[in-house]
């Protein structure tokens, strides 16, 4: 194999040659010291002066944008390698400071030195048994914190001082500064053994070269100047910056050679000391941050890295691209499960790349005939040689004239284009799924319903972002792979996570449970829907059952046996609704068995078909019917009303006889339970079976019409207890898992009596939303309220982030063809997937009813 | 410890089956998987639901669990 590769990897190789690019597989990465000696190395060029150009705007030799550092100017060479603008990546540059300067970032280090270093033989200040003893790779915090209260030095009995870091930049030994000179020289003295116990690779690093003696100058490519339109010139901040430093320090060394006094030379010192440091780092806290001359702070090198707005976290990890849209979304139930609306205005500025044939030549000219400001139009054309042209008023004529075949063409959002939709965040696959557009008036997304629970998106103000794929090859994965049928089925259970909601349930609830329409209203009812096939209805004196009308829209030899929600057969037979009513436990979300029948039978596309026409009709039927919820759906009969406030009563003796065994002490308690906790457990037992009680009368007095409880029957919304809330009582609030607990001296609130363990004084509410709360029960409402509000905004990011690292570790374990769950290792996870080797994607709710599965084979048999 | 039934927790409920397996039953194993020791899910040679099984380092333990879905389920871990 290699013999016969060999000449081809040779040619390889003199390709790369010939290219400027040499490829190199990098095996491993150190971190270490840029010492002096590498820093002049690798500068080319020696930076003197502060001047940038001269006279005639060419780059001073020896100043900061000298050209043997790269070039930024269009048709200037760089003098090091001879090549052009964005050819040459640039060079480093140097510069010596007439005195050492700290560096800011290595301060902690140094002073960590300094404490654990002798002052006169630089070695380490604990002795050489105890060095012995170190672990290896505890870093310097170990030998610092057990050479801390040595005070002589146990290799030259030199008496030790504290030496204290002044901030941001100082030393100080007993309260006498120690220059940098000074620090630089104990450094260095530090033998490479030592260094290594402080915790630093002494092959790679040397203390010393935490204080600056040379600094290197980047490359003017990584700090490019900008022409501004008068002409002038305006540096980068990181020039501006090496201006100020180069400057002081030509002052510096024209001091320190006249002989200036050293009050002088030490002030010039110390401004040199400043400007390094804001080089480095701007955000300092000690520091005035330098800043330019209209008062804005200069940008230094670490902010340039650190952060969101950083080189990391905003140019590297963040990935932005073109061809997409955001905007706020909102509900159109009338469009379709795959369909998105999209505003005109997003339509006309979103393109899809049109490559021209002679046979749709015709119809693209029109299209750029259009031009960019008219709806179906054109914003760019790419001629078949490959040069981008702006569709306008002017070029319109003769782009018209030499469209020919070959050419692309930019044309503005067409219904049926298909698209990427996302919310974030984007927890699981369904977050993001493949829309056909649909363009439409109005300035947001649109949506239908349905697809909320997929994306958990909700209209209070959610945005989306709308991506258009631009090559026929991510066009065809869209739409085969994501669109939004083919992610009816959850595959965390195998559950359909699209389905009918609110309104669309308790339409279909009344539709199959009472109705009866003329052939007219029906005839109607499905042709605004898009039904016209009518045929399998069966007219019984003129008019037609709401089942028959449900029917149409059902597969026409669909056989299903599911049960509604309250556990009754429903039964389909050849396409035809016999028996039962349809509700949330047929065509809901998660638990839509008919859905899912349908689905796996008829395919993804008359799966999603069905879904949204049955949608529409729940819809529709409302919309004819006339559905409202209002106040009187909560009325109660009289002596209903006299007969809870008895049964309220009657708990409140009992609740009353609990409390008095108690206070004898006769309560016996239960098992692992105090007295105390038996009685709160007994009394809110008692308390909860009187609220269902009181839930379960509402229930059988509450008549058919009314919405309220047809919306709890359907399972559109809302629940039995919620009706009895409104209408009766509102029960116990229970905080933390019991009833409300002290807040003041032995009582919840001043207005009862110390000691009280009554209903009323521990969050019993006796009054229905309706009737209202006294005052203390708005109290106890409040409180619970707040709690769960609190609750909820405490746990939703801490839940996430659980989520998140949880999907991390998992993401590429994966199930191999043996069977079992294997990591990128290929080590053995599970020896069979789940210890049932079930899919649960295939599954239904993490189970498989192999029994109905038998049932429905032999049938078809 | 071990010897008095109750304290025992290898007879508890909630604790699995734990089997050691003989040199050809592990090698069975190994070859039906394909895979080699290291990449098994290991167990530490101190669990206490290896009490008085004798498992020694390289030793393959079968946990034989209850499943809701097919009953009983074997998973294998080797002893470090």
């Amino acid at each position: 194999m290699w013999k016969r590769l060999a000449p081809e990897i040779l040619q390889e190789v003199k390709k790369m040659k010939n290219e400027s690019h040499i490829y190199k597989r990098v095996s491993k990465i150190v971190f270490g010291l840029m010492s002096p000696k590498i820093i002049r190395k690798r500068a080319c060029a020696k930076i003197v002066t502060a001047e940038l150009y001269d006279r005639e705007g060419y780059p001073v030799d020896g100043g900061l944008m000298d050209v043997r550092l790269g070039v930024i100017d269009p048709g200037l060479r760089c003098k090091t390698c001879a090549g052009k603008l964005k050819e040459c990546t640039g060079h480093f540059g140097y510069i010596e400071f007439a005195r050492p300067i700290i560096h800011i970032k290595y301060i902690p280090y140094v002073l960590n030195f300094l404490k654990s270093t002798c002052r006169e033989c630089s070695k380490l200040l604990i002795t050489d048994e105890k060095i012995k003893n170190l672990k290896k790779g505890s870093g310097g915090d170990s030998v610092r914190k057990s050479s801390s209260s040595i005070k002589v030095c146990p290799h030259c009995k030199a008496k030790q001082y504290n030496v204290k870091l002044e901030k941001p930049s100082v030393f100080m030994e007993n309260d006498k500064k120690l220059s940098p000179v000074e620090v630089r020289a104990r450094l260095e003295k530090i033998p490479d053994c030592d260094v290594e116990k402080l915790g630093i690779n002494s092959g790679m690093a040397r203390p010393e070269w935490m204080i600056l003696i040379l600094l290197p100058i980047p490359p003017v490519t990584m700090r490019p100047s900008i022409t501004l339109e008068s002409g002038e010139r305006s540096e980068d901040d990181l020039t501006h910056k090496l201006g100020d430093i180069v400057r002081i320090n030509q002052r510096l060394f024209e001091n320190i050679n006249s002989g200036a006094p050293e009050v002088i030379i030490e002030d010039l010192w110390e401004l040199l000391q400043y400007h390094v440091t804001t080089y480095f780092d701007n955000t300092l806290a000690q520091i005035p941050p330098a800043r330019h001359r209209s008062g804005q702070p200069l940008r230094s090198l670490t902010e340039r890295i650190k952060s969101k707005e950083g080189r990391f976290r905003h140019n590297l990890a963040g990935k932005r691209v073109n061809f997409a849209a955001r905007a706020v979304i909102s509900p159109d139930p009338r469009i379709n499960f795959n369909e998105v609306g999209v505003p005109k205005i997003v339509a006309m500025e979103l393109t899809v790349p049109e490559k021209v044939t002679e046979w749709n030549l015709d119809w693209l000219k029109g299209l750029v005939n259009n031009g960019a400001d008219q709806y179906p139009g054109v914003n760019y054309v790419f001629t078949s040689d490959g040069k981008k042209r702006k569709v306008n008023e002017e070029t319109k004529e003769q782009i018209i004239e030499e469209l020919e075949a070959g050419c692309v063409v930019e044309r503005h959002l067409l219904d049926g284009d298909i698209s990427v939709f996302n919310r974030q965040p984007s927890l699981h696959r369904m977050s993001i799924m493949a829309h056909k557009i649909k363009v439409l008036e109005g300035k947001s997304f649109r949506l239908n319903p349905g697809v909320c629970t997929p994306y958990n998106a909700d209209f209070d103000g959610d945005e989306m972002n709308l991506h258009i794929p631009q090559t026929e090859e991510a066009r065809a994965e869209a739409e085969i792979l994501m669109q939004v049928q083919t992610q009816l089925i959850s595959p965390k259970n195998g559950l359909n996570v699209m389905g009918s909601i609110h309104d669309a349930i308790t339409g279909n609830y009344i539709l199959t449970k009472h109705l009866t329409f003329s052939r007219e209203e029906a005839v109607n009812i499905l042709y605004s829907i898009g039904v016209d096939d009518i045929g399998c209805m069966k007219f019984n004196k003129g008019e037609v059952s709401g089942k028959d009308v449900f029917s149409a829209l059902l597969p026409k030899n669909l056989d299903f046996i599911g049960a509604s929600k309250d556990g009754e057969e429903v039964l389909i037979k050849k396409g035809r609704l016999i028996k039962g009513i349809i509700d949330k436990a047929t065509i809901g979300e998660d638990n839509g068995t008919l859905i899912r029948s349908i689905y796996t039978k008829y395919g993804e596309d008359v799966g999603i078909d069905t879904v949204g026409r049955i949608f529409k009709l729940g819809l529709e039927v409302l919309l004819d019917f006339g559905f409202t919820t209002c106040l009187s759906d909560t009325d109660l009969p009289k002596e209903v009303l006299v007969k809870n406030d008895n049964l309220i009563k009657n708990v409140e003796k009992e609740v009353e006889e609990l409390i008095e065994r108690y206070n004898k002490g006769k309560l016996e308690a239960m098992p692992g339970l105090t007295v105390t906790e038996t009685l709160e457990g007994e009394v809110l037992k008692l308390l909860n079976r009187l609220r269902d009680e009181i839930g379960h009368r509402v229930f059988d007095c509450a008549t058919d019409d009314n919405s309220t409880l047809l919306m709890a029957r359907s399972g559109a919304q809302g629940s039995f207890l919620n009706l009895a809330q409104m209408s009766a009582l509102v029960g116990q609030q229970s905080l933390g898992g019991g009833r409300i607990r002290d807040g003041y001296t032995k009582r919840t609130l001043s207005l009862f009596k110390r000691g009280d363990l009554l209903p009323d004084s521990r969050g019993f509410i006796r009054s229905s939303y309706k009737k209202g709360l006294n005052p203390y029960e708005y109290f106890f409402h409040s409180m619970t309220g707040r709690d769960s509000l609190m609750d909820t905004a405490l746990r939703t990011p801490k839940s996430g982030y659980l989520y998140r690292r949880l999907a991390n570790a998992l993401q590429d374990l994966k199930v191999e063809y043996d069977g079992t769950v294997r990591d990128s290792n290929k080590r053995v996870i599970q020896f069979i997937y789940g210890g049932d080797g079930i899919d649960v994607s295939k599954s239904e709710g993490g189970t498989i009813d192999v029994k109905r599965i038998v049932k429905e084979v032999m049938q078809k048999i | 410890m071990a010897d008095n039934g109750e304290s025992n927790i290898q007879n508890h409920m909630l604790v699995p089956k734990h089997i050691k397996l003989s040199e050809e039953q592990a090698a069975i194993i190994l070859k039906k998987y394909n895979v080699s020791k290291k990449q098994l899910p290991k167990i530490k040679q101190k669990d206490p639901a290896l009490t008085g099984l004798d498992a020694v380092h390289g030793d393959i333990i079968e946990i034989i669990r209850n499943t809701p879905t097919v009953g009983k389920s074997s998973y294998y871990r080797v002893v470090v």
